[in-house]
């Protein structure tokens, strides 16, 4: 049975190690709102010195507008822990990212935001990238099968941990969940207390 | 003794890595699939990436479960030239102010701008005795790895994660593959940690470390301070790694004594017991074994925009058609744009602009002990803006009781308040475009010093040399005939 979790253009960022300070640079992150990244996204590529769009940066392209699905390479969000680096993805409209890999902290950052980061070969990201080259790309993201439907009965398979597929599939409540297991967290905060009393 | 995991050690250790020990007696429960509840030890926190945290649990109607497990300080947004709120600007006097509301209404205890150990989150949480042996220590911040250095599993977080900490003082986890990083024989002088890092960057790759905890082990490291070890761990993220550890020992024991909040007298015996039991079986196998010869590496510099584009210093910067994948030769060919480079040039000949001496990953007493040696009674070179920024109040205390803030001071150096400070240019330490600063940070990214700054990373021996040569030096070679001060 096939169920889409997602379906858009894709824009292509053919960039190796995207680190969080090119996702969202520093001086947006002394808010203390959850909203409002979408302009910061990418915000030194996309915009020149004196503030205009950088017509040699994919995302201004035209033919990119309202891109859901971000296409990039390895190692995508490299570096710093900061949230607001998935925030301003998201909040400026991609819900899916395929990527050769991804850096671990953005990953489930961005899996605790509701978003699908999906990891190909090397060989097969070059076939996606490949792919755009022939023009716009509309995919859909049949989550449940672990396929991207690239059109014309034509898909790419993908691996993803299963605890991260439940998740995304049931929307799960993040806090919620673990706080099921507060007895036990009770019971190893007394344990602790009695075997390493150093530690309170 | 202590933990379920020590009790038998026989029967109970056999073949585990250190990593997996402080993991397993960690477990409370199981979730789901493969996936962990781990109780955290420890959970550091500061003004950019807790104020949504906070807000999600009012939002929520959750308090946080344990305050006396929860420890603030303020350190990326702040000015390091006045100790104000209002230094930095508008929206950045908000989220300090938004940082101590919430540790007032949760009674969570707070190193704020006015408290004579604030500092840098990593360097202060070692030096309070915060960060012990076999602990489960997290943060939002990226660089938390640090903490790795006394044998405990420290990694960073996003802001979700900091309010499910808040919240449950447990985060859910997946075992993560290990890796061994054995650096063996002894260092050259003026090889130092941060030297030893970049090398292993350099040769792993900053993906090579995804999905491990990596555990460094070997003479050259167990020669190590922990100030060393610090550094050490500090930038295991820079090559992806999800944390980097050290076995504790002697060394890791004596740092450890007396501080603030370290075991005092009536458990010491039984917390050295404990830590004594953290570390790798000698039969343990991980998933990845890489072997470094620590007696060959030369003093090492990034030439690029990320930090696994490293040489040794007397190495020509390379071209990007010596890279035979074609994605890191393309990287190369944009990196060497941006930094203003070309394939060939000696870095010894190239001019610095601004010297960055601080950040989580060297400033710590003993960086500072390493700068100010080789200026010794020098000058900072004309045209030269160098800054010294100790990691935290306490440095900036030893430092100026040892004399070093003089040598600085003397020679040109701003001596500065603790902060992150230009590492990330959130406050106004900027380096300005197309400017080349020697930094002792972490992370040479496009801009991370400011739009088109050009960042070169490098040991804070190296740093100072070329803060008074005017231009990048080969540490090793200089001679000390100026006299050294400190």
């Amino acid at each position: 049975m096939s169920q889409i979790f997602a379906k858009g253009l894709v824009c292509p960022l053919d960039k190796n190690n995207v680190d969080t300070d090119q996702i969202i640079p520093k001086q947006f992150l002394t808010s203390v709102s959850r909203d409002g990244f979408a302009q910061a996204l990418f915000f030194d590529w996309r915009y020149q010195a004196d503030g205009s769009a950088n017509p040699d940066f994919v995302l201004n392209a035209p033919q990119y507008q309202g891109a859901s699905i971000l296409l990039t390479r390895a190692n995508f969000g490299c570096g710093s822990s900061r949230e607001h680096a998935p925030w301003a993805i998201q909040q400026y409209g991609f819900n899916v990212i395929i990527a050769e890999s991804f850096a671990d902290i953005f990953f489930n950052n961005s899996v605790n935001n509701g978003m699908l980061l999906i990891s190909l070969s090397a060989s097969n990201i070059e076939f996606l990238f490949n792919r755009c080259k022939q023009g716009p790309q509309q995919w859909q993201i049949d989550l449940a099968n672990q396929e991207i439907l690239l059109g014309n009965n034509a898909a790419v398979g993908f691996q993803i941990d299963q605890d991260v597929k439940q998740r995304l599939l049931s929307g799960l409540d993040f806090i919620g969940a673990s706080e099921t297991l507060s007895a036990q967290i009770a019971n190893y905060e007394q344990q602790r207390r009695q075997n390493t009393p150093w530690l309170g | 003794m202590s933990r379920t995991l020590s009790q038998n050690p026989a029967e109970q250790q056999t073949g585990k890595t250190l990593y997996q020990k402080i993991y397993q007696s960690h477990v409370v429960g199981a979730l789901n699939g493969s996936t962990d509840l781990l109780f955290v030890d420890r959970h550091l926190i500061h003004e950019v990436t807790s104020p949504q945290a906070f807000s999600g649990l009012k939002l929520a109607g959750r308090k946080v479960r344990r305050p006396d497990l929860t420890f603030a300080t303020m350190d990326h947004n702040t000015s390091t030239q006045v100790r104000s709120y209002d230094a930095a600007g508008e929206t950045s006097r908000k989220q300090l102010e938004a940082l101590a509301a919430n540790c007032a209404e949760h009674g969570i205890e707070l190193l704020d701008l006015y408290h004579p150990d604030q500092g840098i989150v990593h360097v202060i949480g070692p030096e309070l005795g915060l960060t012990q042996p076999g602990m489960v220590i997290v943060c939002g911040d990226s660089h938390t790895s640090t903490h790795g250095a006394f044998g405990a599993i420290a990694f960073g977080i996003g802001t979700s994660e900091v309010e499910h900490v808040l919240a449950t003082q447990t985060l859910p986890q997946q075992v993560a593959k290990t890796l061994k990083v054995e650096v063996t024989g002894r260092l050259s002088p003026f090889v130092t940690p941060k030297d030893v890092i970049l090398a292993i960057i350099g040769k792993l790759g900053t993906a090579g470390g995804n999905g491990y905890v990596a555990e460094f082990c070997g003479e050259a490291i167990r020669g190590m301070t922990m100030e060393g070890r610090m550094t050490l761990c500090n930038m295991s993220i820079e090559m992806g790694a999800k944390a980097g550890l050290i076995a504790p020992d002697d060394t890791t024991f004596a740092y450890l004594q007396g501080k603030a909040h370290a075991p005092k007298a009536e458990h010491w015996d039984a917390a050295v017991a404990y830590w004594q039991s953290l570390y790798s079986d000698a039969d343990a196998s991980f998933d990845k074994v890489v072997t470094i010869d620590g007696s060959q590496i030369k003093p090492q510099i990034s030439w690029g925009t990320n930090p696994e584009q490293v040489i040794a210093v007397n190495e020509p910067v390379p071209a990007p058609e010596s890279f035979t994948d074609l994605i890191k030769a393309d990287a190369a060919k944009r990196a060497l744009t941006y930094m203003g480079l070309e394939a060939g040039q000696k870095l010894t000949d190239i001019k610095v602009d601004v010297v960055f001496i601080g950040s989580c990953t060297n400033s710590r007493i003993e960086d500072l002990r390493a700068a100010a040696a080789v200026v010794g009674s020098q000058k900072v070179a004309a045209g030269v803006r160098a800054l010294v920024v100790p990691g935290s109040g306490q440095v900036k205390r030893q430092a100026e009781a040892e004399g070093l803030a003089d040598v600085f001071k003397n020679a040109g150096f701003e001596w500065r308040e603790p902060g992150c400070s230009m590492c990330l240019g959130m406050n106004d330490d900027r380096v300005d475009a197309g400017q080349r600063c020697a930094s002792t940070s972490n992370r040479n990214f496009e801009g991370r010093q400011g739009r088109g700054s050009r960042t070169h990373l490098v040991s804070p021996a190296m740093a100072a040399a070329a803060a008074i040569a005017g231009k990048f030096v080969d540490v090793s070679q200089i001679s000390f005939s100026e006299g050294a001060q400190a």
